[in-house]
């Protein structure tokens, strides 16, 4: 199958600090793909880096046939039009309703008249479940309603790629599963492509077709959601049964504790 | 020792100074980005209307109600001081020339900054700390057109109707306190005050400072939105700065410009 993102010897870094060290990844047209690790491991910068939004060191980042560092802004925004992303909280335009939001792209890219965004609009909106929302501003949804909002929005154009960055974040456990159902039926209704950055493994690995863990800056692990279940590996392990010892150590790396309390000079 | 303590001292200052001239390059370079993506919101005016409806129609009763108090305290001290000189008429005159060339256009500068740049500066920080502008990128969409140039020319064109309304509302004070409380002649009060004040030199200069009034404080609020660390902490340190540094740049800037007006401009 065709690979919609190729990325290949990928090192992304702030300053001297690596974030990001020899990253390699396939992601196939019309697969559903998570990228998970814990907090600060890595995964959202490798989603910026896939929408352009941050700029590889070294290596090769393809997306649809483009090679990211060798775009212009004009480039990248011709890009851009074939993509859509969801934000962790939606960030949705607070100034605009429910409606306009979803037309905003409509508007902003295309010709198409007014009657006829607004019918695009209310499929979009059906199509989540929050038809009957669009005349709400964002500041009166609860926080799944904004973010399936923010995915209607995020799909207004049939977009080829679809970035979900944490879209399970803060959510209750039915608006969680209503979320999920939709990444999945949207990505296959679209014919697209979805990249999926997230930490939570049960809801994710109901979706996916495939998974990659990232821990430290490098890809630790991938396989599919069958395959990272019974995965022997102590990180993968510890992270799908969530248990609070093994290799992932509890204290982030610190100078020996002594000094901090005054007790230089002491054994320890 | 000493000699220590007047380096740090002339350190600090060169430290500070380096920085302020630095944040007006930095004001000065947006500005022009501004004015490089104009072309959208003018090929949408909508998009201004209503920009200039939340900057300028917001802030109508501000600066309706200190203009009408400017007035009145105006034509009361015009009043008292003039009639020293058996001169009360031309209170009129004192209330239009002091309105129309230098407190209409830096009074409502100054209201305008603390209105509306502020809530400029807020909402454009808010929407950067709630990734509503990173959003806007990955939608191939130049958040510097579609977010931050109407707004600016929102409010560069708000400034003078603010500014002229005003000073409209502040003849109308002085004419109240002077003409109907004090019983100063109403004709002397209008014909000596149609004699005196020039649309040139002094409607069309106070015209003049108040766009310029509205280019600063419009590039500064967005400026500083648009720069704002997107913390809870950094949209209210930018919301800060946008009124501090707008009131410092109106004044400094009514400076130059009346010596200019004044002088001539050779």
């Amino acid at each position: 199958m065709e690979n919609l993102v190729e990325i290949s010897n990928l090192n992304f870094g702030y300053g001297q600090r690596l974030v990001l060290k020899g990253i390699n990844m396939r992601i196939p047209r019309g697969s559903l793909v998570a990228i998970m690790g814990l907090s600060g491991c890595g995964k959202t910068t490798l989603l910026r880096l896939m929408g352009g939004q941050l700029q590889a060191r070294e290596g090769r980042m393809m997306v649809a046939g483009e090679h990211l560092n060798h775009l212009d802004r004009q480039g990248l925004y011709r890009l851009r039009r074939k993509l859509g992303m969801l934000f962790q909280f939606g960030a949705l335009f607070t100034d605009l309703s429910v409606f306009d939001n979803v037309a905003f792209q409509m508007r902003e890219h295309t010709d198409l008249s007014e009657s006829m965004i607004r019918d695009l609009t209310l499929l979009k909106l059906n199509a989540v479940g929050l038809r009957g929302v669009n005349t709400l501003m964002p500041s009166e949804l609860s926080g799944g309603m904004a973010r399936r909002v923010a995915l209607a929005r995020a799909t207004a154009l049939d977009p080829s790629l679809i970035l979900y960055d944490e879209p399970f974040a803060g959510l209750d456990p039915i608006s969680l599963g209503v979320i999920g159902q939709l990444i999945r039926r949207l990505n296959d209704a679209l014919g697209a492509t979805s990249v999926l950055v997230t930490h939570d493994i049960q809801e994710s690995l109901k979706i996916v077709d495939y998974v990659y863990f990232v821990a430290e800056g490098v890809i630790l692990a991938e396989g599919t959601p069958d395959q990272i279940r019974a995965s022997t590996l102590p990180f993968v392990h510890q992270f799908v049964w969530g248990e609070s010892d093994g290799p992932m150590p509890f204290h982030y790396p610190a100078q020996p504790i002594q000094p901090d309390f005054g007790l230089a000079g002491r054994p320890a | 020792m000493m000699v220590d303590s007047v380096l740090k001292a002339v350190r600090v200052v060169g430290d500070r100074t380096l920085k302020i001239v630095e944040r007006i390059g930095a004001t000065v370079t947006f500005l022009a980005l501004i004015l490089v993506h104009s072309a959208t919101p003018f090929k949408r005016p909508s998009l201004i209307v209503r920009e200039v409806y939340y900057a300028g129609v917001q802030s109508l009763i501000i600066i309706l109600v200190s203009g009408l108090f400017v007035g009145m305290v105006l034509g009361l001290q015009g009043h008292e001081t003039l009639q020293k000189y058996g001169s009360e008429e031309s209170v009129g005159v004192l209330v239009a020339l002091a309105l129309v060339r230098e407190m209409g256009p830096v009074v409502s500068a100054l209201l305008f900054a603390s209105r509306a740049g502020s809530a400029i500066t807020a909402e454009i920080g808010l929407m950067k700390a709630t990734e509503q502008l990173s959003a806007m990128e990955m939608m191939a969409v130049n958040p510097v057109a579609r977010v931050v140039a109407p707004r600016f020319w929102g409010g560069v064109l708000s400034m003078p109707l603010l500014a002229l309304l005003f000073s409209g509302m502040g003849i109308f004070g002085g004419f109240v306190v002077a003409v109907v409380l004090i019983g100063v002649d109403n004709g002397a009060f209008w014909s000596q005050m149609q004699a005196a004040v020039d649309f040139r030199q002094d409607v069309v200069n106070g015209i003049i400072k108040s766009l310029v009034f509205g280019v600063a404080v419009s590039a500064i609020a967005t400026f500083e939105g648009y720069e704002a660390p997107p913390t809870a902490e950094g949209v209210s340190g930018a919301t800060t700065r946008t009124v501090v540094t707008s009131s410092l740049a109106i004044l400094a800037l009514d400076l130059l410009l009346t010596a200019f007006m004044l002088k001539g401009w050779n």
